[in-house]
């Protein structure tokens, strides 16, 4: 995958497009401001991955006041985030500018999965991408794996009895378990439940063989020594889990996936309170609450935004209904 | 009360039947190896209340539950009128919500009941209508940040965003 | 003896003025929102975490936990006073709470309330401090097909709940569960029951708008009928010399009380069961094991320290592994879990060892908490009971608006307002019919967990039921459950055959 190269370079002209910005910012200012609270739509339920970075972004803002209005979190999780994206695109009047709303990749696969909604997310305003979250494979400790080719020696031998835990089915879990299906030919059951935090809780509680949590989701119990990860589905190792191998160091070049944490702008938000918001978040990433929330679960990525995030969507939309097409969900 | 009785239990025969039909867009049957399909729980519980739909009409032939045998209305003319008025106000207050906002429509609704339904003073009823709306507005607004629909008064509320935060 | 010198060291942090000043805000605020229909504990600490980053982390979680606490006492107020409970884990309150308060034993049902929390809360933070890192490994073992026995458990415990017309309850169990599974179905991904396209139903029917719904507007246009709209509804009384005897008469209930807060606390620390299941199955133990069961649903204070001390003990017990193994337990616990993220916190099996100032602090902020809750509600029941007083003009206009507000609050969406109409009104026309009301309510709570579960367990076992038996701990509860379940069916067998026997002299 190119992927590195190309986004250590889009990084790149980011950074000068904001620095650029920056010097204008003064004026800008001038131009929009929110002139009642913003709502800060979460497109996950109360307590997962999501919902957790929105609320620490609320609080950054808040605490280093870096908006005039309080930006107010909303849950809407309703049908894998479609009730999120009817909300943004259903926005009006003046509604239209003052609503955002934090993303993962249901952004693409609810769209796709769901035509009916007649989302097109090329409308949506690009804000910011905050992060990449990554993603790795677990097993417990007690099973006595300690590399991918025993867990597939092992996952072979129980044939469809072997349980991986994960998200709801169409999402990014059960989307790398068909990777990991096919690429070793294994026949893993997929059982789908309520949140990243409950499906390591059953890996760590022995209810399922493996899962393919974030790092945020397992970091208890890894550090308790309950559970192992076993490779990472990332372009080189991570360095919170340095014994991990990389799936492409283990020759399986195509198995990189991340999840965006990103946020966007209803479609037909005005140019300057796109503008405002591109700063607000961009100050919210540099601050160090941000970088270090970053580094301690593992997150990577550069701030993205205006056409670079769009042309990003445009990238991993694609990948996703090839993914997506691959195990017959669409 | 008997009349009653039967409308109800067909009218609700007839949503369980709707109910059977729309979770019908899901598999309703048994998966193999995966147990029952996405539809099959509401599926087959809207038939359960469509069996005791036909339950209720069968006791309601054989008048054996209490509402069946009963002679009375089931709503006579002064309880329909309290009904209508209690339940009318309250779609007309979430109706008016959408276009005069929750503090256009809380002062209008308490003015409405308290003068108009409960004969209460002027001066009680203008207290609680300027009282209620102002604090629903620090604790909700302010307080814990919940905002209210505002429906077209929204702009009035600009000085007062500038203001608190 | 270690366990007390890390809880002496907890006790100073807690007295330190800013804490104790954060513990009394924090009980004080979270008593308000629990208090008010539809906003209960999980709306306040969601909404107040971020105005925790001013102080420091321990301060922070102090001062969440005091909200917690509060709220779970608040929401009793609501459920005695206006029959509305103010979030799930206070439903079973309103089934004798509400009955009490209509029977002018309102100041009654409230010292019984606020006593039982506080006994409840005492008991589960003894047991939390003696016992909490072997208890985690009991939230570990309890898996899908644990979930779904348990489920099934606390609707047997509550079989006998519903009113003489059997059609009817189970027409009232069987609608609460087709409208619990309206949104997503979470093991396919596909919507489910999206009636013509509204993109309100995608989150589901929220068992706050159906409660607020039946309990809230249902309840005031009967009671506006009963009423004929004119009379004060509620003849409350206080004196002092009722209030001593209130705290005196809670010694009879002191066996409901403490098998109260045991139960709630053991279903609490079980993952995903949390407050709601705790209380309800409280509530049937109660009335079960009652000597005088026929009279639960009347206005028995059993049933009402039973299911208060059960909420207030789970939800310490909910605490636990949220702090030992990082999952939460209740939605509330799944926010403070995101606030100790935020605060940089790591829950997990080494946040004993590495944040002993932390945890220890929060497990002395709870005693404290629970003493000062238990004072600030029974400082406040005067003013709920002036408030119960006023005409019933004022008192049904102010509710409806409390309705409305509160079902709007939790997802900000017209769509519930109008749901909450569309379900008052037919709760009201249905109740006139002897439909009973509180089967919907139950199974709208325990559905949506008890398919999961069961579909999950299914899917695990490929298709076959056995998995619910042929494991310990879900096999032993899952026997239980059934034989409760059927206990009716086999009971009125047994009636009817000795009923024959003695109409039939040839036998």
């Amino acid at each position: 995958m190119k992927y590195i190269a190309k986004s250590t370079i889009s990084g790149l002209i980011a950074g000068l497009l904001v620095t650029g910005g920056m010097l204008f910012a003064p004026h800008d200012a001038l131009a929009w401001e929110p002139k009642k609270p913003v709502d800060f739509v979460i497109m996950a339920g109360p307590g997962g991955g999501a919902d957790k970075m929105a609320r620490l972004m609320q609080t950054i803002i808040e605490k280093h006041k870096l908006a005039t209005k309080p930006f107010i979190p909303i849950n809407k999780p309703g049908g894998s985030g479609a009730e999120a994206l009817i909300y943004l695109n259903s926005a009006k009047g003046v509604n239209k500018d003052h609503t955002v709303m934090v993303t993962l990749n249901s952004f693409y696969t609810t769209p796709l999965r769901q035509p009916q909604l007649q989302i097109d997310i090329s409308t949506f305003t690009p804000i910011g991408r905050m992060a990449e979250d990554s993603f790795l494979l677990w097993v417990h400790k007690d099973s006595g794996i300690t590399n991918v080719t025993e867990f597939v020696k092992a996952a072979k031998a129980k044939g469809n009895n072997w349980i991986m835990a994960g998200t709801g089915k169409g999402q990014e879990d059960s989307l790398l378990t068909s990777f990991l299906n096919s690429a070793y030919g294994l026949k893993m059951k997929y059982v789908p439940y309520k949140g990243g935090g409950r499906v390591a809780k059953e890996l760590a509680g022995k209810h399922a063989d493996s899962t393919v949590n974030n790092p945020s989701e397992q970091l208890g119990f890894y550090q308790a020594g309950t559970t192992r990860p076993l490779a990472a589905f990332t372009p080189e190792r991570l360095p919170l889990f340095p014994d991990a191998p990389t799936f492409r160091e283990l020759g399986k070049s195509g198995m990189v996936y991340f999840m965006q944490r990103s946020v966007v702008g209803a479609p037909g938000m005005s140019k300057g309170a796109a503008k405002y918001y591109q700063r607000v978040f961009k100050k919210v990433y540099q601050t160090s609450e941000w970088q270090g929330y970053m580094k301690k679960k593992s997150l990577r990525g550069e701030f993205l935004t205006g056409k670079k995030l769009k042309e990003y969507w445009v990238t991993e939309k694609k990948n996703h209904a090839k993914m997506l097409k691959d195990i017959g969900e669409i | 009360m008997r009349r009653a009785e039967l409308v109800m239990a067909l009218v609700m025969a007839i949503f369980s039947a709707y109910l059977m039909w729309k979770s019908a867009e899901l598999p309703i049957g048994w998966i193999p190896g995966e147990g029952p399909g996405g539809g099959a729980f509401p599926f087959w519980l809207a038939g359960g209340m469509l069996l005791c739909c036909i339950a209720v009409i069968v006791r309601w032939v054989l008048r054996a539950s209490p509402p069946s045998r009963s002679t009375e209305p089931y709503m006579d003319r002064h309880a329909l009128q309290l009904f209508l008025v209690g339940a009318g106000a309250l779609a007309v207050l979430i109706g008016s919500i959408h276009f005069i906002g929750m503090y256009g429509a809380i002062p209008l609704f308490l003015v409405f009941y308290m003068r108009f339904i409960g004969r209460h003073p002027w001066t009680t009823t203008t207290m609680l209508a300027v009282v209620t709306p102002v604090v629903t507005f620090f604790f909700f607004e302010i307080v814990l940040r919940i905002t209210l629909p505002k429906g077209y008064t929204e702009p009035l509320f600009y000085p007062l965003y500038d203001f608190f935060f | 003896m270690e366990i007390l010198s890390l809880l002496t060291d907890g006790f100073v942090i807690v007295f330190q003025p800013l804490n104790l000043g954060l513990i009394i805000l924090g009980c004080a605020l979270g008593l308000f929102i629990g208090a008010m229909p539809g906003l209960g504990s999980v709306n306040g600490v969601a909404i107040l975490l971020p105005m925790t980053f001013i102080v420091p982390p321990t301060g922070a979680v102090i001062f969440l936990a005091a909200i917690y606490y509060g709220a779970m006492y608040g929401g009793a107020v609501s459920s005695i006073m206006l029959g509305i409970p103010g979030a799930s884990t206070a439903v079973a309150t309103t089934f004798d709470g509400r009955p009490m308060a209509l029977q002018g034993r309102a100041d009654r049902a409230l010292i019984t309330a606020a006593t039982a929390s506080f006994i409840g809360g005492t008991i589960s933070v003894l047991l939390f401090t003696a016992f909490a890192p072997p208890l985690a490994a009991v939230a570990l073992a309890f898996g899908s097909p644990e979930e779904f026995a348990l489920m099934l458990l606390a609707f047997a415990t509550f079989i006998g709940l519903g009113g003489d017309d059997i059609p009817k309850t189970l027409f009232s169990i069987f609608i609460g569960l087709v409208l619990s599974s309206v949104g997503l179905d979470i093991i396919s991904g596909q919507p489910r029951l999206i009636f013509g396209d509204i993109p309100g139903f995608y989150h589901g029917i929220n068992f706050l708008v159906l409660a607020i719904g039946i309990y809230g507007i249902g309840e005031i246009l009967w009671t506006i009928e009963i009423s004929g709209g004119e009379v004060n509804v509620a003849q409350a009384k206080l004196s002092f010399r009722r209030m001593v005897d209130g705290l005196r008469g809670m010694k009879s209930l002191l066996k409901a009380t403490i098998m109260g807060s045991f139960l709630g606390y053991f279903v609490g620390i079980l993952p995903a069961a949390g407050a709601t299941p705790g209380s309800l199955m409280a509530y049937g133990v109660a009335k079960a094991t009652s000597r005088k069961p026929e009279t639960f649903g009347k206005g028995n204070p059993e049933g009402i320290a039973a299911p208060e001390a059960a909420n207030n003990a789970a939800s310490t017990g909910s605490m636990l592994p949220m702090l030992t193994l990082g999952i939460p337990g209740s939605p509330t616990t799944a926010i403070l879990l995101g606030g100790m993220v935020i605060w940089g916190l790591e829950p997990g099996p080494l946040l004993f060892v590495e944040h002993k100032e932390f945890v220890w602090g929060l497990i002395a902020s709870l005693y404290v908490a629970n003493l000062f809750s238990l004072l600030l509600n029974i400082g406040l029941i005067p003013a709920f009971i002036w408030v119960l007083k006023l005409p019933f003009t004022i008192l049904a206009p102010m509710i409806f608006i409390l309705c409305v507000v509160g079902g709007y609050a939790p997802t900000k969406d017209m769509h519930d307002v109008w749901l909450m109409l569309i379900f008052g009104v037919a709760g009201y026309l249905m109740r006139k019919l002897d439909y009973p009301m509180a089967p919907v309510v139950l199974a709208i709570v325990l559905g949506p967990l008890a398919e999961t579960s069961m579909r999950q367990s299914l899917i695990i076992s490929h298709g076959s039921p056995m998995i619910f038996f042929n494991r310990p701990i879900a096999g032993t509860i899952m026997i239980v459950a059934l034989v409760l379940l059927f206990m009716p069916a086999i009971k009125a067998v047994k009636d009817y055959l000795a009923r024959r026997r003695v109409s039939d002299p040839s036998a």
